[in-house]
């Protein structure tokens, strides 16, 4: 189990008069005292630990911003790998919302239906990285050769464990049917509908203003997703949608994340359909060193964007880092959301924002 | 035979079936709720299918610490679990198991199984009461409110069988479906199957959507909702007076399902069976029409999510009270005319 956060609300005959989220309890300074003393590779390690339910998207915005600063070109079957298992660490940060959420309002089958197929997109992680929560594959470059790939003598040719892409295509086809099955159990669930639907409704601009993003500001109406926008990924090479939902309320955040595993599913089966061949790694010195300048790149993580903002002075080591974490930005709209919400309701709407306490205390 | 012999085999009989009941029909939540979330479930214990688990379970929290707070009205404290436990054990009194076996055929047998149900809420309140804690008290009062607004329709559902039965005692009523004739309107040959089930239909269905919320189980558990309230009524209890707690609720499950089975469903009565085959078979009959009635709670259970208070009570005061006036009227409207 995650660590809990405090939540600090007055109650004023069942309803909340707002409240605030005292964040901070689980704060490891990833960003000062962790990242600021360590080489560039080494922080790819530990900034799989920030949002550790979807450890591998954590990394790409990461390796992007060193990649900017070196002006790497990233090959593009490394391109197609990393896109591929960032489909899949959202699928699988999603399935946990799909299972822990109803178990918030009380209803517990919907968890092991969902656990149950995400062990399965984590043995696919697994099969490739060789980690199931916090993979540290990516290396600056491109990514490492992969777990089950064969003799490490070869470490340029190594390449994606044997049959991993049959192995994905039908976890993909069981997910979209866990998909159908938590429609069935959940989504047209009367009770279920009863507690969430017109619950903590936030409206768009109220969401931009609060900096929130993700699936919580889509669900609010806003069509605004950064793989369609800037993405370090090739992903304007894929069909897929982004779906928006239109009140902004628990339900909305609920649906809007059900269809994205639908999405990711569509793309990674697209993926594994025209993975091209190629180096797995781009030319890189075996020390380090990054030019002097700054960047900040972000990316669509499962929870919203997540951006890195790097300074480099040259050398090994970053000057300073700062990570703009979703979770943090989406929990900041609490105050705003839980003003005159029923007590029972603080459950439903804090579950719903689905976020993860690595993510807002960084 | 003596009067206290026979008073002692019949309270025998009533702790020697449903204490057992309840551990089955625990086993039997263990076991289905697993295979409605594609797991095994208990395996080891006892050998074989796990059978022993709700004993083994009992056997655990023999051995835990009696925790009382500190702050706790020690007396109520401890008397709770034996309240609520004690509630629902005294209607089993009335449940006819065949014609001749029943432990005490009262004339007024539904009204004192809809008074003594309501007992254990009393203890309910003790133990949020006596808790001296938040939760705990929060708890208490939730039931409280729930058991106000659901003892209404739970009641307004009986009267719809009462009518049509003529009679308030149970095994009358059984009787009665025995041998019901459809208001007269209906052709000879619908006379011979008819439990209320079919006639009641609306007074059963508010009935088992009553009882759920008397029992205070998903989705009506706001009492004990662990996301808000830790564990309710329940989060200072421990040892043997959470298994108190625990076993009451199951043995209120088993006996609201018997009320139930008795009321709508025609008790031990099967059609084409009478006299003393029916003695014979009476109380399998019964059980069988409890696990059924059980097994639909247990699905509930695990399909829905809980309630929110003021749903709650929307559903109580809004709409199954005024079914169940309505379901009245039109009972009494078709006794009388027809």
């Amino acid at each position: 189990m995650p660590p809990r956060t405090r939540k600090a609300t007055t109650s004023d005959r069942d309803r909340s008069s707002g409240g605030h989220a005292p964040v901070g309890c689980c704060r490891i300074d990833r960003d000062r005292d962790a990242a600021e003393v360590r080489t560039y590779p080494q922080i790819i390690a530990l900034v799989n630990r920030i949002d550790w339910v979807s450890g591998f998207a954590n990394e790409i915005p990461f390796v992007g911003a060193i990649e900017k600063l070196l002006d790497i070109e990233v090959p593009e079957r490394a391109q197609y790998i990393r896109l591929i298992l960032t489909e899949l660490a959202r699928i699988s940060s999603h399935l946990v919302f799909a299972s822990s959420y109803p178990l918030e309002l009380g209803a517990s089958t919907p968890l092991m239906h969902a656990m149950r197929e995400r062990e399965h997109v984590l043995e696919l992680l697994e099969s490739v990285t060789g980690g199931r929560f916090h993979p540290n594959f990516n290396r600056v470059g491109g990514v490492k050769p992969a777990a089950g790939g064969g003799s490490t003598m070869k470490k340029l040719t190594q390449d994606l464990p044997a049959g991993f892409l049959a192995a994905a295509d039908a976890a993909m086809h069981n997910v979209l049917d866990i998909c159908d099955d938590i429609d069935r159990l959940v989504t047209g669930n009367e009770l279920f509908l009863a507690r969430t639907v017109g619950v903590g409704e936030i409206p768009g601009a109220k969401a931009i203003e609060y900096g929130v993003t993700g699936p919580n500001l889509r669900a609010s109406g806003v069509k605004f997703d950064l793989r369609k926008v800037e993405s370090l990924l090739p992903y304007d090479q894929f069909d897929f949608e982004i779906p928006v939902g239109n009140n902004g309320d628990c339900f909305d955040r609920y649906v809007v994340r059900i269809q994205e595993i639908r999405q990711a599913a569509g793309i990674v089966r697209q993926a594994i359909a025209k993975i091209p061949s190629g180096p797995l790694r781009a030319k890189v010195p075996r020390i380090l060193k990054v030019p002097p300048g700054e960047a900040y790149v972000r990316a669509e993580n499962p929870k919203g964007e997540m951006g890195y903002y790097l300074i480099s002075e040259g050398g090994r080591i970053p000057y300073r880092l700062k990570i703009r974490s979703a979770s943090f930005s989406n929990l900041s709209i609490l105050p705003w959301v839980l003003e005159g919400a029923l007590i029972p309701d603080l459950v439903a709407i804090l579950g719903s924002l689905d976020f993860v306490l690595g993510d807002v205390d960084r | 035979m003596n009067f206290w012999l026979l008073l002692l085999v019949k309270v025998g009989l009533v702790l020697g079936v449903m204490m057992p009941g309840a551990l089955v029909i625990i086993f039997g939540e263990l076991k289905i709720s697993a295979h409605m979330q594609s797991r095994i479930g208990p395996y080891f214990a006892g050998g074989r299918f796990g059978w022993a688990q709700p004993l083994a379970d009992g056997l655990k929290f023999l051995q835990k610490e009696d925790l009382v707070p500190a702050d706790a009205d020690r007396t109520v404290y401890k008397l709770a679990p034996y309240v609520v436990l004690m509630g629902t054990l005294a209607t089993f009194v009335i449940i006819p198991f065949s014609p001749d076996l029943v432990p005490r055929d009262l004339d007024l047998g539904v009204f004192y199984v809809l008074a003594v149900s309501s007992l254990s809420t009393l203890g309910v309140l003790m133990a949020g009461w006596s808790s001296a804690n938040k939760y705990s008290l929060m708890g208490g009062l939730r039931a409280a409110a729930q058991l106000i607004a659901y003892e209404l329709p739970l009641v307004l559902a009986v009267i719809g069988v009462a009518i049509q039965a003529g009679s308030l005692s149970l095994n009358d009523i059984v009787t009665a479906q025995a041998s019901w004739q459809w208001f007269n309107v209906a052709p000879e040959w619908l006379n011979v199957i008819s439990p209320f089930m079919i006639l009641q239909v609306v007074g059963l269905t508010i009935f088992l959507i009553a009882s759920l919320a008397e029992l205070s189980r998903i989705p009506f558990d706001m009492p004990i909702a662990e996301s808000e309230l830790t564990m309710g009524y329940l989060t200072e209890y421990s040892g043997m007076r959470f298994t108190m707690f625990f076993l009451g609720e199951y043995a209120g499950l088993v006996s609201m399902a018997a009320i139930a089975a008795t009321l709508f469903l025609g008790g031990y009565w099967v059609p084409g069976l009478d006299g003393d085959v029916l003695n014979f078979v009476g109380p399998v009959v019964l059980l069988s029409k409890v696990m059924i009635i059980a097994f639909l709670f247990i699905w509930l259970r695990w399909t829905f999510p809980r309630l929110r208070e003021d749903q709650l009570q929307t559903l109580a005061w809004k709409w199954l009270i005024p079914a169940g006036l309505a379901n009245i009227l039109v009972t009494a409207f078709f006794r009388v005319v027809f």
